[in-house]
Formats: structure tokens, C-alpha cells, sequence
């Protein structure tokens, strides 16, 4: 299995979500991750997925995919031709003791520290999923009370844009 | 600006703007405000159904009968959700339908309200498209869209799905010029180089197989086939959902491929070295395991669904496009080669396949006690009808002998349920097809089975005088499932009987539904009561033939094994090497 991040523009219209997530769901695809906003051009939201799976089956599902009216455009994005980042927030428990040592980690990490109480302290983290893995690998030890993340966004290196064309 | 009026007016003004003239429907809560100015309209006349998968099946038939859109109408809840099976069923077999439902309020959607259900979310995977409409001023738009998106590319149908209020409000009414879809733009037009490709294939292939698709019915490109199919004299099989776009009785026409398929159409192409395959999709039911299908063939497969290219069989030569178009271009550069000098020499092979078509013909065994053999009858019922008569069939056996022995003469003239198998389909389908074409005789060959399903539509057919026929294969049970049970199942006939021998009384019920009734139960009466139905013209007309529960679908490749194992009766397979 190989992953596979896609950019996919759609008409930010009610339902689009839904349809997008059910095709990946009917052709037996799991999406790792998956997320949506807007663009610079109104009406036109963008979503990056994550998924697993071998290249033949992507093929399809991609040109399933282009089948939904509400589909503009899909883009396979290449890893060593675009930047890919998530976003997390993490709780992890730092009494007394640990507390120095867990903020030594997120400074390493160039984590911000967004909460902070006698027992535990809240961070912040941005970077690549291999980045974002090794960090919760590191906080482990000290006992993770709480985890949020959010889906990889990625954009294409260079001048062009995926969006060029849309506009009205 | 618009002209002022309700968004029920805008709804039935818009169905007269997008050339409705027939619609398919039953009323009910939500939907309620569309009927009151639906009674109004000179355009579109509504044909009240007994039940909405009723409306929702004419619909299809009128749309392949027609070659435009079919369209529907239903209320919000159980009247939407009757509607997903000839939705489901157009989708798999590329129908052009529009289906309306009625919406509870939309402050009420997502309660639970009386009759509510989410139609949109329920059709989403099995539609082309859906709306769910809450602003009456989108009404028309939404219109213009469905039947544009139901109508073009690969055909398939389109949900609108509007709320109550938006059917009361006040709105105005202006219908759109231009469509503005930026994320459809369905490829019609082939490209060149790959035609050109697909003819360098043609020319160098020593055993090519013509792989007719329904998508040719679709395109109605049965002409541009047939000049195809003279121009280069390659073999032609065509699919279930393609019967009638060549001729069965061209010479060079060797049937049905698939489960059911002739010997001459599975053998060739499973020898094939070439499969020029037209808006056909590698189904299951075609390719028996796919691994060992066609093993030695190269495949161009040109369809208007890039989806499709590649999906189940990987494809030497693709050509994205309308299938028209396509042969079109391909016989225009066969043309240019064959004037240099360049045309491909199959005269061994043909010679080989014709010899497997004539050796192994669709035949059957009569039964020792003079019971009437189901194929029999359909065989007559083909000999007895006029060229431009429209079958429609349910599914199972009937609907395998109809496509095998009712010996089709044009495009357009077979009207089935192929990708979803719906039961029920025969007489719904046929009464669309006969409002559609209301100058040619429909039969519907159904099964008893089938016919129990939705012979409530005989009704609507007796009192909105839709004279359609019915021949009902009648063995007294589901007969394919008893077929597998007989081959499969050690001849444990688990609930197959329906033991409607005589119970319904068939004969009795068409007459209780308005309809003429006839009975035969044996081969000499056969000619005379269909000759006896093809005059009775002013109500719809069932035939009870009374057939042998015992007869198989010959030949058959079984479920999940190689088409290489295709038996012609039981336990008995055909000798290729001695096809010569």
C-alpha cells in the first residue's frame, strides 16, 4: 500500500462532503485524513485527502471521483514536490518532577505551549506526519491525557497554483 | 425580471421548459402543492400509478423506448423511498431519468417529521445527481440542470428533491439560457490518435471479437455498427443490454456473450485475440472469473465513461468518448486504410466461429407428458411480431430466453433490467415504453414470479388505455433460483414454489384489472392466442402460458468459474477443435 495525498477542488455546496466521503466508503477505501476550507476563490472549497492503497485502485476512485458534478479538479500531489503539514494540540501529564523535561521536548520540536496547570501542560505543534509522529513517540513516556489532530493540508511547491483556471 | 407565481407553478412550468409531456407519479403530502397547477398544464400529462417503483420503471422504459428523458414524481418518505429501486436500476443501467419528490418543510427536515426520509442521502450513491431544494428561485435552475445532467454523457438518473415551502412561496419564475456545471464536461468527441491506434489493433488482429455494449443502444448508433460490422466483417456479440443493436440474424452476428451466452459468442471471445469492445463494462455476468476471461485478447475499449476504461479488464487502447462518434471516426480512418490497400484477413477465423454458431444454435428439449416449453413460446411470440415491436421482461429465466430467442431486428426493441436484476421490471417498463411509442405493440415477457411484483401498473395501463401485452411465462416458481437449486443445491427447492398454477388465478385477475385474459397450456394453442392478443387493442391483454416448471437457461457458464467451462446442458460442454 502506498499513500497517496489528493487535492480535490469542489463547489462549496451542501452535500459535497458527504457524497466525497461515501464514494471513498463504497469502493472500500479508508481515508486517513481528510481536510476542507475554503480557497482563495469564492465558492470553490478544497479538501486534501490522505489515503492508503495501491496506485491501479487510486485511479479509480480519482476518476469516480471526477464523475461527481460538484468536482472540479484533482491533483495528486507528489511528496517531494509539495509541502504537507497537520496541525495538533496534545495534553500530556508534567507534575513537578517531569515538567522541565517535557518542555525541553516541545522546544525541540518548536511546539507552543498553549495551557499550562499544576499536573499538566498543553502544546501545539505543526509539521509533517513523520515530524508529528516522532513528537507523541517522545511525549509518550510522560502519559498523553488528551489528543487532537487535525487533517494534513499540502500545497504544491513552485509558482503555479491548482486553482489556476477556475476563476469565473 | 421574472414572471411572479408559486414555486409548485415554477416546478410544473419548468417541467414543460426542460419538453416534459408524460410523467409518471403519485401524489401524496409534501408534493401536494405540484399537483394542484399540474392539473392546469397542457403539456404534461400525469399518469397516476398504483405504486411509485411503478412510476418510477415506466419512467425508464419511456426514456429507452423514447430515447429522452423519463421522469417521475413522488411525495416526500415512503413515496421517495419506493422510488430507489428504479432509481438504483437506472443508474446501473445508464437511464435517463428525472425522478421529483416532494420535501417535508424545511424547518421540519432532520426531525423526524411525518414522512420524512433523505432521499437525497439515501440516492446519493446510486443516482448521477441529486438536489435538495429549499429556495423556490432555484426551482427552475435545478430543473434545467437534472434533465441536462440525466440526458448527456454516460445517461443516469437525477434526484430533485424539493421541501414543501419552497412549492407554497411565492417566487418568480425565469428559466436559464445557459447552464453553468464547471465540474461536468463529459468528453463526447474521441481522440484522434487513439482511433487511429484502435485501427493500427484492427488491421493487425487475426481473431477480433466486436464486444457490442448497451452503451450502442444508448448512442443509437446501430447503424454506424452495422456499416462497422460490413466494412471490416469482424464476428459481433451483443451484450444483454445491447440485444437489437445488430440484428440476431446477421450473419455474422453470434449473440449473447456471458453466463448465458451461445457457445459461438463465449467461444469467441474467450479465443479472441482482439476485443473491440463499444460501451460495453466487463460485467461480471459477461466475463464469468475474470482471470481467465479472453486470456489471449488485447483490448480497445471505447466508452463516454473514462470510469469505466480500465475498471475491470486493463485496456490496450482506451478511447474516451460517445460511442457514435467513436465508430464513426474509426470507420472513417478503416475507410482510408482499406483504400491503400490496408483491411485486416480474418477469413479463417470467421470461418471458425460460424462453424461453432451453427454447430451449437440456441435449442431446447420438448417435455415427454406435452407440457409447453417456456422457450417455445418465446421463440413464437418473436416469430409472430412485427420488426418494430418493444419487448420489456422482468428478470430471471423469461428474461434470458426473451433475449436469446426473440430474435431482434432494431435498436431500441429490448427493455431490461441488466447491472440491478429488479424483478418487477416487465409491466411498469412496458407501460412507459408503450406511452412513448404508443403506435408500436409492447409485450412485456414476465415471469410469474416477476409479474406478482407489480402487475398493479395493468390497472393504470386499463384506465389510462395503455394497451400493452403480456406474455407470462408462468412455471409456478422462481424459476432461476429453482434452476440453481436444481443444479446447485442437490434439487432442495427451498421456497422457490409460488404455486401459482392456479393460485392467483391469472386469467381472473387481468379481467379484474380491466384487462383481456387469455390462457394456453399447450404448443398447438400457441400461434392462435397470440395472434388472438395482437388483435385485442382497446385494453391491455395477459396471456397465462402455463409452462414446465423443469426447463433450464442453456447454456450456462456457473457463477465464479472460467467461461472455458460453459456447459450446453447439463453436465455437457461443446467441442471447439471440431467447430470447423
Amino acid at each position: 500500500m502506498k499513500r497517496h495525498t489528493l487535492s480535490v477542488l469542489v463547489q462549496d455546496e451542501p452535500g459535497v462532503l458527504a457524497r466525497v466521503a461515501a464514494l471513498f466508503a463504497r469502493r472500500g477505501f479508508n481515508i486517513e485524513s481528510l481536510a476542507v476550507g475554503n480557497t482563495e476563490l469564492e465558492g470553490i472549497s478544497r479538501m486534501t485527502i490522505v489515503v492508503n492503497v495501491e496506485d491501479s485502485p487510486l485511479e479509480q476512485v480519482t476518476k469516480q471521483l471526477n464523475k461527481l458534478i460538484n468536482v472540479l479538479k484533482i491533483v495528486e500531489l507528489d511528496a517531494a514536490q509539495s509541502v504537507e503539514h497537520q496541525l495538533i494540540m496534545v495534553k500530556v501529564h508534567a507534575e513537578q518532577a517531569v515538567r522541565s523535561q517535557v518542555i525541553e521536548v516541545a522546544e525541540l520540536f518548536k511546539c507552543k505551549v498553549i495551557d499550562v496547570s499544576h499536573e499538566s501542560i498543553a502544546m501545539e505543534a505543526t509539521g509533517t506526519h513523520d515530524k508529528i509522529q516522532t513528537l507523541l513517540n517522545l511525549l509518550e513516556p510522560f502519559g498523553i491525557k488528551e489528543l487532537v489532530q487535525s487533517g494534513v493540508v499540502a500545497l504544491a511547491r513552485g509558482p503555479r497554483s491548482i486553482t489556476d483556471r477556475q476563476g469565473k | 425580471m421574472g414572471e411572479q407565481m408559486t414555486g409548485a407553478q415554477s416546478l410544473v412550468r419548468s417541467l414543460e421548459h426542460a419538453g416534459v409531456t408524460d410523467l409518471f407519479g403519485i401524489p401524496g403530502g409534501s408534493i401536494l402543492p405540484a399537483y394542484d397547477p399540474l392539473m392546469d398544464s397542457k403539456q404534461v400529462r400525469h399518469i397516476l400509478c398504483r405504486h411509485e417503483q411503478g412510476a418510477g420503471h415506466a419512467a425508464q422504459g419511456y426514456a429507452v423506448a423514447s430515447g429522452r428523458v423519463g421522469a417521475c414524481i413522488a411525495t416526500s418518505g415512503p413515496g421517495a423511498t419506493n422510488l430507489v429501486t428504479p432509481i438504483a436500476d437506472a443508474h446501473m443501467d445508464s437511464v435517463p431519468i428525472v425522478a421529483i419528490t416532494g420535501q417535508v418543510n424545511s424547518s421540519a427536515v432532520g426531525t423526524d417529521a411525518f414522512q420524512e426520509a433523505d432521499i437525497r442521502g439515501i440516492t446519493m450513491p446510486i443516482s448521477k445527481h441529486s438536489y435538495l431544494i429549499t429556495d423556490p428561485r432555484q426551482i427552475p435552475r435545478a430543473i434545467a440542470e437534472a434533465f441536462h445532467i440525466a440526458s448527456t454523457g454516460r445517461p443516469g438518473p437525477v434526484l430533485v428533491d424539493i421541501t414543501k415551502d419552497a412549492l407554497n412561496a411565492q417566487t418568480e419564475f425565469e428559466w436559464p439560457e445557459t447552464l453553468d456545471l464547471p465540474g461536468y464536461r463529459p468528453v463526447t468527441k474521441p481522440h484522434a490518435k487513439q482511433v487511429r491506434e484502435a485501427a493500427r489493433y484492427i488491421l493487425e488482429a487475426s481473431r477480433p471479437v466486436l464486444y457490442v455494449g448497451g452503451g450502442v443502444i444508448r448512442a443509437r448508433a446501430a447503424a454506424e455498427l452495422a456499416q462497422l460490422v460490413e466494412l471490416t466483417g469482424i464476428p459481433v456479440v451483443t451484450t444483454l443490454m445491447a440485444r437489437g443493436a445488430l440484428p440476431d440474424a446477421h450473419p455474422l452476428h453470434l449473440g449473447m456473450p456471458g453466463m448465458h451466452g451461445t457457445v459461438a459468442a463465449v467461444g469467441a471471445m474467450q479465443r479472441s485475440d482482439l476485443l473491440i469492445t463499444l460501451a460495453a463494462r466487463f460485467d461480471d455476468r459477461v466475463t464469468g472469473r475474470l482471470s481467465s476471461f479472453a486470456p489471449d485478447a488485447k483490448i480497445i475499449h471505447a466508452d463516454i465513461d473514462p470510469a469505466e476504461i480500465g475498471k475491470n479488464r486493463e485496456v490496450d487502447v482506451p478511447i474516451v468518448g460517445d460511442i457514435r462518434e467513436v465508430i464513426t471516426e474509426l470507420l472513417s480512418v478503416l475507410k482510408a486504410e482499406r483504400e491503400n490497400g490496408n483491411f485486416g484477413n480474418y477469413g479463417e477465423w470467421v470461418q471458425q466461429v460460424l462453424g461453432w454458431k451453427g454447430k451449437y444454435p440456441i435449442g431446447w428439449e420438448e417435455f415427454a407428458d406435452g407440457s409447453l416449453a417456456p422457450q417455445y413460446v418465446i421463440q413464437r411470440l418473436g416469430e409472430l411480431s412485427d420488426d418494430d415491436t418493444i419487448f420489456t421482461s422482468g428478470v430471471g429465466q423469461h428474461q434470458m430466453w426473451g433475449a436469446m430467442l426473440l430474435n431482434f431486428k432494431q435498436q431500441g426493441t429490448w427493455i431490461n433490467s441488466g447491472g440491478l436484476g429488479t424483478m418487477g421490471f416487465g409491466v411498469p417498463s412496458a407501460m412507459g415504453a408503450k406511452v412513448a411509442q404508443p403506435g408500436r405493440t409492447v409485450w412485456a415477457v414476465d415471469g410469474d414470479g416477476c409479474f406478482q411484483m407489480t402487475n398493479q401498473e395493468l390497472v393504470t395501463c386499463a384506465i389510462n388505455e395503455i394497451p400493452i401485452k403480456v406474455a407470462l411465462i408462468n412455471n409456478s416458481s422462481l424459476g432461476m433460483v429453482r434452476q440453481w437449486q436444481t443444479l446447485f443445491y442437490n434439487e432442495r427447492y427451498s421456497n422457490t414454489d409460488l404455486h401459482s398454477y392456479r393460485i392467483p388465478d391469472f386469467v381472473k385477475l387481468a379481467e379484474a384489472y380491466g384487462c383481456h385474459g387469455l390462457r394456453c397450456e399447450s404448443a398447438a394453442d400457441v400461434d392462435k392466442t397470440i395472434k388472438l392478443a395482437q388483435t385485442l387493442n382497446d385494453a391491455p391483454v395477459v396471456i397465462d402460458f402455463v409452462v414446465h416448471k423443469d426447463a433450464m437457461v442453456w447454456p450456462m457458464v456457473a457463477a465464479g468459474t472460467s467461461n472455458d467451462d460453459i456447459k450446453i446442458a447439463r453436465g455437457l460442454a461443446p467441442e471447439f477443435e471440431a467447430g470447423e
